[in-house]
């Protein structure tokens, strides 16, 4: 089955018309990605067997024309929790960890019937933009081998883009869906705050998480989109929205739509050859009929710095229940508590999420909390007034989604700094809990340039209506990577 | 303000993470380049701003006072390190000093 | 040197809801370990709260009994601190939004007099679970208790005495008690006290270091450990010494404080909003509904008692203590017994009982329903006052019917004139004597006379109809 070829709505077809079965699907499914991930490295886990058992039983109850993603095979980053199934944050501290109950959303895609293959890999908790900071292995870029495939959601991605699968599961705090969908040239979508449930994903900042989908064209984005969002209870910030189709209304047609591009995303640091791409970009959506001007965002520029504290705060206070003692790693040679806790967390965290601790522990301190936590939060404020004062004139807001192209493997990890400042263009759409979506673009020195729509909230309509009409207009998304040769 | 060794110590005891020398050299000095650049913040005024901790649309939820059957304690226990009769076992306890 | 003391008292209590403040896990006491706790309780990766409706409620009733102003914009807090029975390694609690803030709580003094003692916030928490240490090296894990939700009253330093303390901690027991929030049991630990304690000299208008005492689990503990430290600050403070805040434990067995651990500085559990649940509005018409779902409190139902039973002030006050008394008594009156006659025994006998065995009135074999009966036996005369005493430490201790028992054991008061006139002129037969000393006006002949009638009768006798009976035919001798 030639992934690049295909996506959900040919699979489907071929599945309903029984050109082929789930089980060959995933028999297949399985067989490209021993072939292929050994250059790309995106799974940590794979979950042969329990796919196999779930493909036959889709085979044996039938498939209708109603179950659009029934039998088809799906990636999960490894920070959803999934029963039974190692689930690992790419963390030594959760090395072995057998998860006692499954993710919302994998309630949500086991309902929808599709085939869980495996786990991705990720920063560890997520945190990072390369990946590297994965405590199992470093995934590579589908494009270039050399270069890091973005993160945190680096997996998926590199493997959504290699062709081993046509969709998995991504989650976004500061960009890790829409970044590492850019540096690969597929689709990636963080929806608004409370549109996917969170219960089951390992926390990191609990006001900026979200689950999304990860695909190789817009319209399977939104037929998984459409399939994992909605309210849970389990997940008291959810919204009670009824989930619309997300697939209903693409057609091509943007005619009148109000386009802002803020001048702030534009220079910052952008690379030539990203802003070029963009510049581009505004040229295709003006001869669709959209309306295409200049706005400003002024205090998006001190995201990163709120970000950084807001995710790290919440994050130091999310990790503390890895402590060794309920599950997970548990250090040798303990001989009193405090040994368990220190020896264990300094022994199973990596240097980027201790950094984060650190960072989060120390911004809540009581001598420090006003001139940072509360501070953040306030400009937090500031930040989300800008977006909204946008989008009272504009139906959507068009931007780079990263600065640059991918970066070489192993070129920044110890610069946290400039590692950081990279999210730019991202953090801004999590501290204010918009929907953001990154699609391809363009192309530079045979690497992916990312676009990325912003919607208001509740917005992913239109941004699927724009990403669409886009995709159609251009050729970018057909493009296909050869890896190590061959694809 | 530069961050010190010996701060980066204290945070480092509030969250359970110890550090080698060397270590300790490299955090403080990433640690001050983060916190140099959050301190850009300091040119904003925030007067009067009130401060966003959730952008969660919803607002009032809460659960009705029902209670569900426990989980399966054997489920629960799978992942514990140290367990007895039903009890997750930990070494002893020296300082008492957290206790809320 | 004379000083003014200052105390301050944090008390928690653990609310009676069916399910726990942020899972939906049953709150039970006395399971086996870890058998009411789900994934919620044991912070799981990726779990998040979900707070109880009741738990705020609860909170409420309190707050408005506590005569609290209600925080109509709440949000929860995180506090931060690793223990092991704290499984997500930090608190959910109301550190910024507490629901009630600023009330008060009118004690009366031992000298009977009355103060109001300010209550400067009220918040609702979740518990911890309970670690046991062990001497093997080991600690000990049960989470049944964790996530069961707390309120958290925090006091003004308006105490002035150990006395008074006590008298507060009586008081609040005893509201919250009525309002039906909890079982408010120090024993049992579902109301738990922390004390601060400063003293100063008089006319110095700062406060004096204070050191504290943790999880004291029983009035009289407060208030002998509060004596105790007054006296040793004092003590230390004429001495020239001073006070350094620290944290001490009060010893039941010397009847002293003893230093558990020094201060330095402030805790920091880095407290911030917890960002996995929406702030909540509590509007005008909620918080309506909450006042009018209190039930009536011991004053109303003490004014009850004695407007419309006839019960004395004072007994009426006693009655509405607890509100196991005073459910009980209502219950006895219910049952049909005179409310005067239930509040005697009730003050009585079964409260000497009580404090004689050393019992709860929920641990008695005895229910309202033969209480009331026994009182009906005794008002109208099938048993004598004395006779009543027996047939009480039968049903005090067992489930006994007590008209049954008194038939069967024929106990029954012997009033029928036709059985008992031939008793009375056998017992003149054989008393020739003393009729003679009756005629001559000596009275204590009829006391003899009464005495044997109530010998051949086995105490069963109606003394009011032998007296009757007896004097009638001493006449017709």
């Amino acid at each position: 089955m030639d992934y690049f070829k295909n996506d959900l709505s040919s699979l489907h077809a071929g599945l309903l018309n029984k050109d082929f079965s789930a089980q060959e699907l995933t028999a297949e499914t399985f067989e490209q990605i021993k072939a292929r991930d050994q250059k790309i490295e995106s799974f940590l886990t794979l979950n042969e067997q329990q796919a196999l058992a779930a493909a036959k039983k889709v085979d044996e109850d039938g498939i209708t024309d109603a179950d659009k993603l029934a039998g088809i095979p799906v990636g999960i980053k490894d920070n959803i929790v999934t029963k039974g199934l190692k689930t690992t944050a790419a963390s030594k501290i959760l090395g072995n960890f057998e998860p006692v109950y499954d993710a919302t959303v994998m309630d949500k895609l086991n309902a929808a019937k599709m085939i869980n293959v495996g786990k991705l890999n990720l920063d560890e908790f997520a945190m990072g933009g390369s990946t590297e900071n994965s405590a199992f292995k470093i995934t590579k870029n589908a494009w270039d081998q050399t270069k890091v495939p973005g993160g945190s959601s680096g997996g998926p991605a590199a493997a959504v883009a290699s062709g081993q699968l046509l969709a998995a599961l991504g989650t976004d705090t500061g960009g890790s869906i829409r970044q590492p969908a850019a540096f690969n040239g597929i689709v990636g979508v963080k929806p608004t705050y409370g549109r996917v449930s969170r219960y089951g994903v390992i926390a990191f900042g609990s006001s900026l998480d979200q689950v999304g989908p990860m695909t190789r064209s817009v319209k399977d984005n939104a037929l998984m989109l459409s399939a994992i969002a909605g309210h849970d209870k389990h997940d008291f910030t959810t919204s009670e929205r009824e989930v619309p189709d997300f697939t209903a209304k693409l057609d091509g047609d943007i005619k009148g739509m109000r386009i802002g591009v803020p001048k702030e995303f534009m220079d910052q640091g952008v690379a030539d050859d990203v802003r070029e791409a963009i510049k581009n970009a505004i040229k295709i959506y003006e001869k669709l009929g959209a309306t295409v001007e200049e706005v400003s965002l002024p205090y998006s520029k001190y995201g990163v710095p709120v970000y950084y504290i807001i995710a790290s705060s919440e994050a130091s206070s999310n990790l503390q229940r890895y402590d060794g003692i309920r599950y997970g790693f548990r250090a040798d040679d303990v001989k009193n508590l405090e040994d368990v806790y220190v020896r264990s967390r300094s022994e199973g965290f990596g240097d980027e999420v201790k950094r984060r601790i650190m960072l989060g522990t120390f911004s809540l301190s009581a001598g420090t909390y006003d001139a940072y936590f509360k501070k953040a939060a306030q400009v937090r404020t500031l930040i989300c007034q800008d977006f909204s004062n946008v989008f009272e004139n504009y139906d959507l807001i068009l931007a780079p989604t990263t600065t640059s192209t991918a970066f070489g493997i192993g070129e920044e990890i110890n610069d946290p700094v400039t590692m950081y400042m990279n999210d730019i263009l991202t953090i801004p759409v999590n501290l204010t809990g918009l929907p953001g979506m990154s699609l391809p673009a363009g192309f530079s020195n045979g690497l992916p340039i990312g676009m990325q729509l912003i919607a208001p909230q509740f917005g992913e309509e239109t941004m699927y209506r724009a990403g669409y009409a886009f995709e159609q207009a251009t050729d970018f998304h057909k493009e296909v990577p050869t890896i190590g040769g061959e694809n | 303000m530069a961050i010190t060794a010996d701060e980066v110590k204290h945070v480092a005891q509030l969250a359970k993470l110890e550090f080698t020398d060397d270590e300790l050299q490299m955090f403080a000095g990433q640690m001050d380049d983060i916190i140099k650049m959050v301190q850009q913040l300091s040119e904003v005024d925030t007067t009067g701003v009130p401060v966003t901790s959730t952008v969660a649309e919803a607002k009032n939820v809460m659960r009705e006072d029902k209670a569900i059957k426990g989980t399966d304690r054997e489920t629960l226990m799978h992942n514990v390190p140290q367990k007895d009769r039903g009890f997750v076992k930990v070494p002893a306890i020296i300082d008492e000093s957290e206790e809320g | 040197m004379n000083f003014t003391t200052t105390i301050g008292l944090e008390v928690h209590v653990e609310m009676k809801t069916n399910s726990k403040a942020f899972s939906p896990a049953p709150v039970q006491y006395g399971q086996e370990p870890n058998t009411n706790t789900n994934v919620i309780d044991w912070g799981y990766p990726g779990v998040l709260p979900e707070v109880n409706q009741g738990a705020l409620e609860y909170g409420m009733r309190a707050a408005l009994a506590l005569n609290c102003h209600i925080t109509k914009d709440i949000h929860f807090d995180r506090k931060n601190y690793f223990y092991p029975d704290n499984p997500k390694a930090y608190q959910i609690t109301q550190a910024q939004t507490p629901i009630g803030h600023d009330g008060f709580l009118e004690v009366e003094l031992e000298d009977g007099s009355k103060k109001k003692i300010g209550i400067e916030e009220m918040h609702v928490e979740e518990d911890a679970g309970k670690n046991t240490h062990d001497p093997d090296g080991y600690s000990y894990v049960d989470l049944n208790r964790q996530g069961t939700p707390l309120i958290e009253i925090v006091s003004k330093p308006d105490i002035a005495s150990a006395d008074e303390a006590y008298a507060y901690l009586k008081k609040l027991r005893q509201v919250i008690q009525f309002t039906g929030v909890s079982d408010v049991k120090m024993e049992e630990g579902s109301m738990r006290a922390d004390a601060n304690i400063s003293v100063r000299p008089i006319g110095s208008d700062q406060y004096g270091t204070k050191t504290e005492m943790k999880n004291l689990n029983s009035f009289e503990h407060v208030r002998s450990g509060l004596k105790f430290e007054e006296k040793r600050q004092e003590n230390v403070i004429r001495a020239g010494g001073s006070i350094q805040q620290e944290t001490r434990r009060f010893d039941v067995n010397t009847g002293e404080t003893v230093l558990m651990r020094v201060k330095e500085g402030k805790s920091d559990y880095r407290y911030f909003p917890e960002p996995d649940l929406p702030p909540i509005h509590i509007s005008d018409d909620w918080i309506k509904e909450v006042k009018d779902s209190i039930p009536e409190m011991p004053e109303q139902r003490r004014a009850r008692y004695v407007n419309e039973w006839g019960v004395t002030e004072y007994d009426a006050n006693v009655l509405t203590q607890t509100m196991e008394m005073s459910d009980f008594f209502e219950a006895t009156v219910a049952a049909g017994a005179d409310p005067k006659l239930a509040a005697n025994w009730l003050m009585g006998d079964v409260s000497a009982y009580m404090n004689d065995k050393k019992l709860e009135l929920a641990d008695l074999a005895l229910t309202p329903e033969h209480l009331a009966q026994m009182i009906g036996l005794i008002k109208d005369e099938t048993i004598s006052s004395k006779i009543a005493k027996k047939v009480f430490k039968q049903i005090v201790a067992n489930d006994t019917d007590p008209k049954a028992w008194v038939e069967e054991k024929g106990m029954v008061q012997l009033s029928d004139p036709e059985t008992l006139q031939p008793i009375i002129d056998e017992v003149l037969d054989n008393n020739a004597k003393s009729i003679e000393d009756f005629k001559n006006g000596k009275d204590r002949a009829v006391g003899f006379l009464v005495g044997n009638i109530m010998k051949q009768t086995r105490g069963k006798a109606n003394p009011k109809v032998v007296n009757k009976l007896l004097m009638a035919s001493l006449k017709e001798r």
